[in-house]
């Protein structure tokens, strides 16, 4: 194992230190229990939109936080959901008096974990669950869909929906509404080494890929061999579409997503595929995002989301965002 | 004779010794089907616990389960923090103000605890978690009448034998439900911990 770190144990920490001092004018970190704020909260009347997660997807979930996105991100240690108490404390330091909304990917550690801090936190919660990894075919006899790239759009939309004064109820619809419309799904070249395991999470020979991928560095659903960009474009692209549906006329964000370890060239060449598979089929792009969003450590692979969109969608995928990872219309 | 507050220190100080000298196995268990982190969560916690009762002196065996509850919900993370933190939570209420557990108390802090997991959890024998460790285990604390050390060996022998089963099983719970058939022949991890924390109990009873 090679990485830049002094000592696996104190990875996540050490790495919050390096956030804070990057970022003093947007956040503030707490340590014990480890909590990233935005360094203006709690914003007063305004919904507090709290996401948490593993530690090793960065720059989610800490690097969107900001003003039009989170005012509070939860980080666990890597790969393992936050605890409750970080949930509540993070609830207690962004509390404005319009309660809090809290984005929880659909894992099983996460879900419970999330559902343990609503138990014990003493404002107004709710929580809604992103669920949009299409790779998961059976939801019946598997933990459910995994959240995966839509966590991305869904923070960034319902944050702009809390910055424009949007109640609590009106954050939960328009949430659940954006979780209905956005599918993803992934792909890895390599597999990744966490910190404290310090071997390969699977192995992949060198003419292999794995399709269907979460962001642990799990295994996906199926082995293949190494194709060219445009059969791996379409071996994501195809199921998303199918899934929603999406169809002719519908307008979408397309988000191509890095997994930390393939740089922009390729992920590039990749969105141009996906652009020009998308007009094809009669398909609206409106907007885009492309680069590593969610990630899973140095993982070489990459991951789509289509989200459909409509006119409210559009206007708060476009309002102002200040975070460490994402920053417009300021 | 019963069980003491110090006597349930003394088993969980024996849990967290086995847990620590586990730890790789249940990386790599958890590496096989999950994510590999099993293994290093409950170390943390475990080594988390083991200041606490250093530090804090619970005056009831309750207080000790309820201790042993919210430092791993605080320090776990994961699915197990949440499923060990309702297990021991609900242990804990099961046993209320008792100075002393005798096998009956025993048993009903052990059935506390499945029904705690499987409320969380929400999932059944089979699915291939630390319900299948845990069900058989709660069934053989129940049919034994003797000491507490007789009851929880009892358990422990069933949890063995309950975590084994799940090498054939097709996960449809966690992060090893995403693999389908590509699941089976492993064995789960968080039953395998279920399983090493019953033989520690089990082990502390016996030298009481």
């Amino acid at each position: 194992m090679k990485k830049i770190i002094n000592d696996p144990e104190t990875v996540v920490q050490d790495a919050l230190r390096g956030m804070q001092a990057a970022h003093p004018d947007l956040l503030s970190v707490h340590y014990d229990p480890a909590v990233v704020v935005r360094a203006d909260a709690p914003a007063q009347g305004k919904v507090a939109i709290i996401s948490g997660g593993g530690s090793g997807h960065e720059p989610l979930h800490g690097g969107f936080v900001g003003r039009g996105m989170l005012d509070a991100a939860c980080p666990g240690a890597v790969f393992t959901s936050p605890t409750p108490d970080q949930v509540a404390s993070a609830v207690s330091l962004t509390d404005g008096g319009a309660g809090a909304l809290l984005i929880v990917k659909n894992y099983t550690g996460d879900v419970m974990n999330f559902e343990m801090a609503g138990e014990i936190a003493d404002s107004e919660v709710r929580s809604v669950v992103i669920d949009d990894d299409v790779a998961v075919q059976d939801s019946l006899y598997t933990a459910g869909r995994r959240g995966v790239g839509g966590t991305v759009l869904l923070e960034k939309i319902v944050g702009a929906a809390a910055d424009r004064g949007d109640s609590l109820d009106a954050c939960v619809a328009l949430a659940e509404r954006v979780i209905a419309s956005v599918r993803s799904m992934g792909l890895a070249l390599t597999a990744c080494t966490v910190p404290h395991v310090g071997t390969p999470s699977f192995e992949l020979a060198d003419d292999e890929m794995e399709i269907g991928i979460g962001i642990h560095g799990e295994p996906g659903r199926q082995r293949v061999p190494v194709g060219t960009a445009s059969e791996m474009v379409s071996a994501l692209l195809d199921p998303i579409l199918e899934d929603l549906p999406f169809s002719s006329g519908d307008r979408v964000l397309l988000f191509t997503n890095g997994m930390g370890g393939t740089p922009l060239i390729e992920l590039y060449l990749a969105h141009g595929i996906a652009e020009q598979l998308l007009a094809d089929r009669g398909i609206m792009v409106e907007r885009r995002l492309v680069g590593p969003f969610i990630t899973s450590l140095e993982m070489q692979g990459m991951s789509l989301t289509l989200l459909k969109l409509d006119d409210e969608m559009v206007s708060l995928w476009d309002a102002p965002v200040h975070t460490p990872a994402l920053r417009w219309g300021v | 004779m019963g069980c003491t507050a110090a006597d349930v220190v003394a088993a969980l100080r024996l849990a967290a010794g086995v847990i620590q000298e586990h730890r790789d196995e249940l990386v790599r268990l958890d590496q096989a089907i999950g994510d590999a982190d099993h293994g290093e969560n409950m170390r943390r916690g475990f080594t988390a616990l083991l200041s606490r009762l250093d530090s804090e002196e619970a005056t009831s065996p309750g207080k000790v389960l309820k201790l042993v509850a919210t430092t791993l919900i605080s320090t776990v993370g994961g699915a197990a923090g949440p499923l060990y933190g309702t297990a021991f939570l609900r242990a804990s209420a099961a046993v209320g103000d008792l100075q002393e557990l005798d096998c009956d108390a025993v048993a009903r802090a052990l059935q506390a605890a499945l029904d705690g997991v499987v409320a969380r959890g929400k999932a059944v024998v089979g699915d291939k978690t630390m319900v299948d460790a845990l069900t058989p285990a709660i069934a053989a604390a129940a049919s034994v009448d003797g000491s507490v050390a007789a009851v929880l060996s009892a358990a422990a022998d069933a949890a063995a034998e309950g975590a084994e089963s799940t090498v054939p099983m097709v996960a449809r719970k966690g992060r090893a439900s995403y693999l389908g058939e590509r699941s089976a022949g492993h064995l789960d991890p968080g039953a395998r911990s279920t399983a090493l924390l019953l033989r520690a109990f089990a082990d502390a009873a016996a030298k009481a």
